[in-house]
Parts: C-alpha cells; sequence; structure tokens
C-alpha cells in the first residue's frame, strides 16, 4: 500500500516535470510541425543560470527562478526571429539535424562557461522538510512541483480556450492558410507560443532539477523522455501531453520501484507497444 | 462474365458524413465517363474508393466479376486500375524518364530484384522511350521533374499513368492548374488513349468534358442526381439548374 | 532521333568514367593515407569502419527517405554477435563478420516489422526506444555480455588463414579497407538496381509509389534488412578490430552522429557518405585534440552551416561553386 502510495505521488511528481517542459514542445511540434530536438537545451540554459544566481551571487530562490525564466525567453525570442524561422520550411530530416546542431552549441556553451559536472541549484531548506498530509508523508518539494504543475496545465487550459491568444493558436494549429487568411498574424503567434514554451521549459527544468539534475548534457540525456511525452501525448495537444506525461512518469517510476532490474526495458517495451497501437498519439486515433 | 469496373451500392462514411452514398454504376471497356458536379461532391472521394486508397463503409466494387472491395490499393493497381492525381505527384527528384520507367518496372515485377541495372532490359527501354515520345516528353527526358513548368508536369502524370497499362483509368482534373494555352496537350492526349481503356474523368471544365465523354454523371452530395449522353445532360432541367445553369451563365 | 541516339551512344562512356575513377580514387587516397600516417592507423581504420556504418543508413536514409534515430541498434547487434562468436566458436574473422551481417539483419527484420508502418516522430521514437531496449538488455544480461564493463576477451584469427592481426594495426587497416570496398561495390549495384530506383521513389512520393502498385511495406522492410545486414558488419568489424565491445555500441550519440555524418555529406549519394565521414571524423579528431571539451561547438556549427547553405551536402560543393561563376 504505502509503495503503491509512493509510486503514484514520486510518479506524479515526475509526470508534472516532464509535463512542464514537454508542453511547449508538443504546442510548437503541433504548430510550426516542426520537430525540435533542442527544446530541453531552454530547460538547461534556465537550470544554469538559475545554479549560478542561487550558488556564485546567493540570489533567492524565488527571484533566481523568475530572473532565470526571464533571461531563457529573452534568449529564444531572437533565436526564433533569426534561426527557427528558417527552420520550420525545411524537411523533417533537415529540422532534426539542424536542431541537433542547436542542441550541441548549447551544450558546448554550457561546457565552456560552467563545465560538465552538476549545476545544483540552491533552494530554501525548508523544500526539502518532510510534510505530513495525514495519510503520507512528503517532502515539501514534491507537494510544490505537483501544485506547480496544476497551476501550469490549468493556466494553459484557460489561456488556450478562454482567450484571443488561444483562438489564434487554436486556429493556426488547425489550418495555417486558414488562420493566415482570416488575418490572423501567424508569424507572432508562433514567437509567442515558442517564447511561452522555452519559458516553461524553463521552469520545469528549475523547479524539476532534483528529479533530472542539471548538467551540460541534459538535453540529450532527456530529449528521448520528452520527445515521448509528445509522440504518446500527440503533438499540439495539452491534455494529450498532460495524461501522457503523467502515464509515462508513473509508468517510469513503477518500473524503478517494482522491477528494478528490468525497469527501463519495460519502459521502453511499453512505449513501443503505445507507439505501435496509437501511431499519432494516446488520444487520437489512428487514421 | 462481364468486363470493366462495376460499382455496387457504394457507400463511405467519415465520422458522422456521408461523403459517398449508394452509388451504383458500370464503367465498361471502351468507355469515356465523366464524373461531375460541385466542389465537396465527393468525387475525389469516390476515385479513391475504386482505387482502393479508401474503403467503402458498405457496397462492393467488381472488376471483371471478381470483388475487390477489399484489396489494398497496390493489389487493385496490379490488376489494371490506375488514378492520376489532382494535384501533380510526381517522383520530383527523378528525371522524366525514370518517372516513366518506374511504373514500367513495377508493372512488370521487376522492383524487388536488386542485381540488375534498372536501364538494363531492352524491352523496357524500348517501351519507355516509346512513352516519351508518345507524349512528345523526350526532349525533356534527362531533366529532373521538379524543374519543368506545371503542364509538362501534368503531361508526365499522365504518361507514368498509362506505364502502368491499366484497363480502368481514373483522371482526376488532369487539366487542373495548366494554362489555358497548354490544355490542348491534355486533351489531345486523352484522345489519343487506348480505344479499349475505360476512361473516368473528374473534371470541372465542361469544354473538356464535352470534348472527350461520352457519358456523364452527375454527382451531388456523395450521391448520383443524374446520369447520360452529354446531350441528355446538357437538356436536362435539374443540372441546368443545379450546375451548367452556374457555370455557362 | 539521331540526337537521341548520340545522346545514347555517349551515354555508356560516361558511366564507364564514373563507374571506375571513383573507387581508383578511394584506393589511391588508402594508399596515400596509409603512407602519409602510419601513426594514425587506428582512427583510419575507426574512419573506415564509420564509413561502412554511414553507407547503411544512407541506403535507408538517403535512398528510402526513412528517417530514424535508431541506427546503433544493428551496428550493436552485430558487435555482440561477432564477439561473442569470436569467443566461443570460431576466431575465423570473415566467418564473424557473416555473423554480425545476420544478426544486424535479424534485428532489422524483427524491428522493421513494427517500424516500416510507422512515420515522423512515432518512426524516430520507435526505432530509438528498440535500441533502448537492447542497450538495456546487454547491460543487464551481465554473464553473457559483461554488462557495463563491456565484452572483452575477443581474440581473432588470421584473416584468410594468413594475415594476422598486427599491434600496429597494418592488416586491421587494410581489412577493413576491403570490407568497405567490396560493400560499396555491392551498393553500387543495388542503387543501380531496380529495387534501388524504386527506394528512389519512396522517398520522393510514397502516396505515388502505392499507386503504380507498389507493396511499400515489404520494400521498406528489404531496406531496412538490407542496411541492417551492412549496419552488422560495421559493428563487427569494430568487435573484431578493437577486441572490445562496449555498451555504448548502442548510444542515442552514435545513432544521431551518423545522421549527422550523412546528412554532411550529401544524403542519397555513396561518395556523399564517404565525403561526410571522413570530414565529420577528422574534424571531430583535430577539434577534440585541441580542446576535448568544445569540440560540440565546431560540430554544432559545422551541421547548421551545411542544413542552411548546403542542403545537398559536401558533395553538391563543387557543383555550386561552379554555378556561382
Amino acid at each position: 500500500m504505502t509503495v503503491a502510495l509512493s509510486i503514484v505521488v514520486d510518479g506524479i511528481a515526475y509526470g508534472m516535470i516532464l509535463f512542464m517542459i514537454s508542453i511547449g514542445l508538443s504546442v510548437t511540434m503541433g504548430l510550426m510541425r516542426i520537430v525540435n530536438l533542442a527544446h530541453g537545451g531552454f530547460a538547461l540554459l534556465g537550470g544554469a543560470c538559475a545554479h549560478v544566481l542561487t550558488n556564485s551571487y546567493g540570489i533567492p530562490f524565488i527571484p533566481a527562478l523568475l530572473v532565470s525564466v526571464m533571461a531563457v525567453v529573452v534568449l529564444a525570442l531572437p533565436l526564433e526571429r533569426l534561426v527557427y524561422r528558417h527552420i520550420y520550411r525545411f524537411s523533417e530530416l533537415e529540422q532534426v539535424l539542424a536542431t541537433i546542431g542547436i542542441v550541441f552549441i548549447m551544450i558546448a556553451s554550457v561546457n565552456l562557461f560552467l563545465g560538465s559536472t552538476l549545476l545544483p541549484i540552491r533552494m530554501p531548506p525548508v523544500v526539502s522538510s518532510p510534510v505530513d498530509l495525514g495519510f503520507k508523508v512528503l517532502p515539501l518539494h514534491r507537494i510544490i512541483v505537483i501544485l506547480a504543475g496544476l497551476a501550469v496545465v490549468t493556466a494553459l487550459y484557460l489561456l488556450v480556450e478562454r482567450t484571443r491568444f488561444g483562438i489564434y493558436l487554436r486556429a493556426s494549429v488547425d489550418n495555417q492558410a486558414t488562420a493566415a487568411s482570416l488575418g490572423i498574424d501567424t508569424p507572432k503567434v508562433y514567437l509567442a507560443a515558442f517564447a511561452l514554451g522555452a519559458a516553461l521549459a524553463a521552469f520545469g527544468g528549475i523547479l524539476g532539477a532534483e528529479l533530472l539534475p542539471i548538467e551540460a548534457y541534459y538535453p540529450l540525456r532527456y530529449m528521448v523522455l520528452f520527445l515521448i511525452v509528445v509522440a504518446v501525448g500527440g503533438m499540439g495537444s495539452i491534455i494529450g501531453s498532460f495524461v501522457a506525461a503523467l502515464s509515462l512518469g508513473i509508468l517510469d517510476t513503477a518500473g524503478r520501484y517494482l522491477l528494478p532490474d528490468i525497469g527501463t526495458i519495460f519502459f521502453f517495451l511499453a512505449i513501443t507497444a503505445v507507439l505501435a497501437l496509437r501511431p499519432n498519439g494516446l488520444l487520437v486515433k489512428s487514421s | 462474365m462481364t468486363t470493366g469496373l462495376q460499382v455496387r451500392n457504394v457507400s463511405k462514411n467519415f465520422g458522422g458524413l456521408r461523403v459517398a452514398r449508394d452509388i451504383t454504376l458500370d464503367l465498361p471497356a471502351g468507355a469515356r465517363t465523366a464524373l461531375i458536379g460541385p466542389n465537396g461532391a465527393g468525387k475525389t472521394t469516390f476515385a479513391n474508393l475504386i482505387i482502393g486508397a479508401l474503403e467503402p463503409t458498405s457496397g462492393s466494387i467488381y472488376l471483371d466479376g471478381h470483388d475487390i472491395s477489399k484489396l489494398p490499393e497496390a493489389t487493385r493497381v496490379g490488376a489494371g486500375i490506375a488514378k492520376t492525381f489532382q494535384i501533380t505527384n510526381l517522383f520530383r527528384s527523378l528525371s522524366v524518364r525514370d518517372n516513366v520507367r518506374l511504373p514500367i518496372l513495377e508493372r512488370e515485377r521487376r522492383t524487388a530484384s536488386f542485381l540488375r541495372r534498372y536501364d538494363g532490359d531492352s524491352a523496357v527501354e524500348e517501351e519507355v522511350e516509346k512513352t516519351l515520345a508518345e507524349f512528345q516528353l523526350l526532349p525533356l527526358a534527362d531533366h529532373l521533374v521538379r524543374n519543368l513548368a506545371y503542364g509538362q508536369q501534368r503531361l508526365v502524370e499522365l504518361a507514368l499513368t498509362l506505364s502502368l497499362k491499366p484497363r480502368i483509368l481514373i483522371l482526376d482534373e488532369p487539366a487542373a492548374g495548366v494554362p489555358s494555352s497548354d490544355s490542348h496537350l491534355i486533351i489531345d492526349a486523352i484522345k489519343r488513349l487506348p480505344a479499349d481503356l475505360s476512361v473516368l474523368i473528374i473534371e470541372h471544365d465542361m469544354e473538356l468534358v464535352f470534348e472527350v465523354a461520352n457519358r456523364i454523371i452527375v454527382l451531388v452530395n456523395g450521391t448520383i442526381l443524374v446520369e447520360g449522353t452529354p446531350q441528355e445532360i446538357s437538356q436536362d432541367p435539374k443540372v441546368r439548374e443545379l450546375y451548367l445553369g452556374a457555370g455557362h451563365g | 532521333m539521331s540526337a537521341n541516339s548520340t545522346i545514347a551512344a555517349a551515354r555508356p562512356q560516361i558511366r564507364g568514367a564514373a563507374t571506375f575513377l571513383p573507387p581508383i580514387i578511394l584506393l589511391a587516397g588508402a594508399f596515400v593515407a596509409f603512407w602519409l600516417f602510419p601513426y594514425d592507423l587506428g582512427f583510419m581504420t575507426r574512419i573506415l569502419i564509420m564509413m561502412v556504418f554511414v553507407l547503411s543508413f544512407d541506403l535507408i536514409l538517403g535512398y528510402a527517405g526513412i528517417a530514424t534515430l535508431g541506427h546503433a541498434a544493428m551496428y550493436g547487434c552485430g558487435a555482440y554477435a561477432a564477439g561473442l562468436f569470436a569467443i566461443h566458436v570460431s576466431a575465423d574473422p570473415l566467418l564473424g563478420l557473416a555473423i554480425g551481417a545476420a544478426a544486424g539483419a535479424l534485428i532489422a527484420l524483427v524491428s522493421g516489422l513494427l517500424l516500416m508502418r510507422a512515420h515522423g516522430l512515432s518512426l524516430l521514437m520507435l526505432s530509438i526506444a528498440v535500441t533502448m531496449v537492447l542497450q538495456e538488455t546487454a547491460s543487464k544480461a551481465r554473464g553473457i555480455t559483461g554488462g557495463a564493463d563491456g565484452l572483452t576477451g575477443i581474440s581473432m584469427g588470421p584473416v584468410l588463414g594468413i594475415f594476422e592481426f598486427d599491434f600496429i594495426g597494418k592488416t586491421a587497416f587494410w581489412y577493413a579497407f576491403c570490407v568497405l570496398f567490396v560493400i560499396l561495390l555491392v551498393l553500387r549495384v543495388v542503387v543501380a538496381s531496380p529495387f534501388g530506383l524504386a527506394l528512389r521513389g519512396i522517398k520522393d512520393s510514397p502516396s505515388r509509389m502505392r499507386a503504380i502498385g507498389t507493396p511499400l511495406y515489404r520494400r521498406k522492410v528489404a531496406a531496412y534488412v538490407l542496411g541492417g545486414a551492412i549496419a552488422g558488419i560495421a559493428g563487427a568489424l569494430t568487435a573484431q578490430i578493437t577486441s572490445l565491445v562496449s555498451i555504448e555500441a548502442f548510444n542515442f550519440a552514435l545513432s544521431a552522429e551518423v545522421m549527422v555524418m550523412l546528412v554532411l555529406g550529401g544524403a542519397g549519394r555513396l561518395y556523399g557518405a564517404l565525403i561526410g565521414t571522413l570530414v565529420f571524423m577528422t574534424v571531430h579528431h583535430i577539434a577534440a585534440g585541441i580542446d576535448p571539451f568544445n569540440w560540440l561547438f565546431v560540430i554544432g556549427f559545422m551541421v547548421l552551416a551545411v542544413v542552411f547553405f548546403l542542403p545537398e551536402g559536401l558533395i553538391s560543393l563543387p557543383k555550386r561553386l561552379m554555378r556561382l561563376d
């Protein structure tokens, strides 16, 4: 019973991190039809920035988090305008190649300034203190992550369903040509979606640093994981990504708890089965 | 035994949308049938049902008396049904010659062979050159298809499809996008098609339809409104009201 | 008509030069490299093996247009199969290559039956997942594979019973070169065959290939198996020449690098694969030698430059330069 509960709680916390980092990837893939292998790089850059701010300058965690996320947005905007804009038009293969090139440069940049060791982010000690929920004692960190994940998915849902930007976004995902003919400034929608995705990746990367430790090779190490969330969730679907991220988080955690020897094999076999049966994602029927 | 293609009570639903309802028609050998109708009437869907790119929800399709409704596209093509694409769909990074050569090799069941040269069979090569000459494509034979003008690409599209030597040929808007100065190339090519071939032409261009078809079927909302000779169709009040009235002013 | 026959007469001549010149250049290049860099034989042998590997991917990605990120699966299986075969059955190198090819083909067939039904992102992810499963399996099956420590204790007999492997790596170099040469000749036949033309057709327009009656799935599986067999040979070569199979044979980075090398040189061109491998490996070697931490900058910018400015790869560079005049 306690094992089951631990699996669910840890799995959900892990899934929330995966969701926050991957959702931007899912939206940009659905919107711009781009296979962006460099998306995890934004989580790395955010994490590295937070590491420098909290460790070298002693800035408290919350301001450091906000500044880091802003810094990633400031970097993402020109990157989209100058580089990604051209990549949208590329063939799938060229997109894979170009974004692998960008990942390499991101890794090398972090490596150049901070080296290839772990880049811990200092959090207030209270974060690691246990909290008694009555039925289970949890580190506060897990609860914060879960709440943050719920807040993000709710905010995104409201943004997409209730705002003008959301209408533009959905219209552009459905059909770019039609959206453009309706007078929607699709390049601006792309830019905003890209920057938002990068910001969320940085946010998730920093909050999740205890589970997915920040280091230079982070974007390559976890790239597969983020991409799998998108592939399983279905490109461009917020709810799909959310369900996929939580399921994968729980599945992976369960594998590690229950089958420590073959957890990873089990995880990837499960992914293979899902993708073979539902090539367009869990919630999307295969055509 | 009945020859040609018979379509019997074919329907197709996409979710709740019925894009083809209870269509029954015959495409006998040598016929020149035109399928016309307003946009969204389900013409291309119908073509895809015949070729096997879509599976009918109900009803059957027979080729020479054999039920082919459940066969995959590749098998139907092998049995003699071929279709051109409404939007040119060619091997853009191959030469015009290879675009014609590939369907011939496929028809001759050669594409599993990987030890011979693809241009090493003199019978195939002779046919390639003959087909290119027939469509006046010889001067362009070594050009990559992606470098051709659109009208020329439509010709390659026809040549490629005809290289399969089909008995049932579906032409999905063969002149779409072709500048009117070039459309006679397409019309001439259609007129020169082998006499025993059964041709189904899906077309908006009424001039082309009346020039080549000897039977016209009008499709509206996925169902056959009326069918008959060009003369009957042009005098049919329902059609005049629905279609020709608007089209011919 | 007369113009037509002139073209027909001219073609065999062009084909003659195009047939014989590149292999001669390749052979000459090997001799020059062997003579100029006697202390870099190990590195040059690695390049030769990698060329075999990249060629195998060229058939799948460059010709058939099937984009995967799990080509290391076949390489790793070939390496482990050849290593285990050498330890437990026979130390004959050529038999080992055959076993490596069979292992690569087998895993390509089994996974290909599943993968070749998928497209796009699903295909990329599935190919990665298959490789991950294999890597984890090799890592856990410690008793057989040596796990994370790698498979050791491989010692090879002489090639053809005559040429012993030496410490300097002369035999290894020429052994790898001969294998590369044979593979290249085989692939030249394959890509110029009806099957090869069909693969290029599949890359250009799968829907059109279906419309001319090609059993698409079977052709793709066949290409994947053939590419897998050659990748298995590359893995077997590595196992035999380095006497070691590391768990890293299944690394994702290897699959990604193969793709980079291929596109760098020019996908869909056999000599593009060779040029890309040579340039990537050499740049990697030199850049990593100068600064072991920052060579990723070089590779990263190089990849971006090619994708943005030279999408057909380095092999198209001479043509592009000529057009600039």
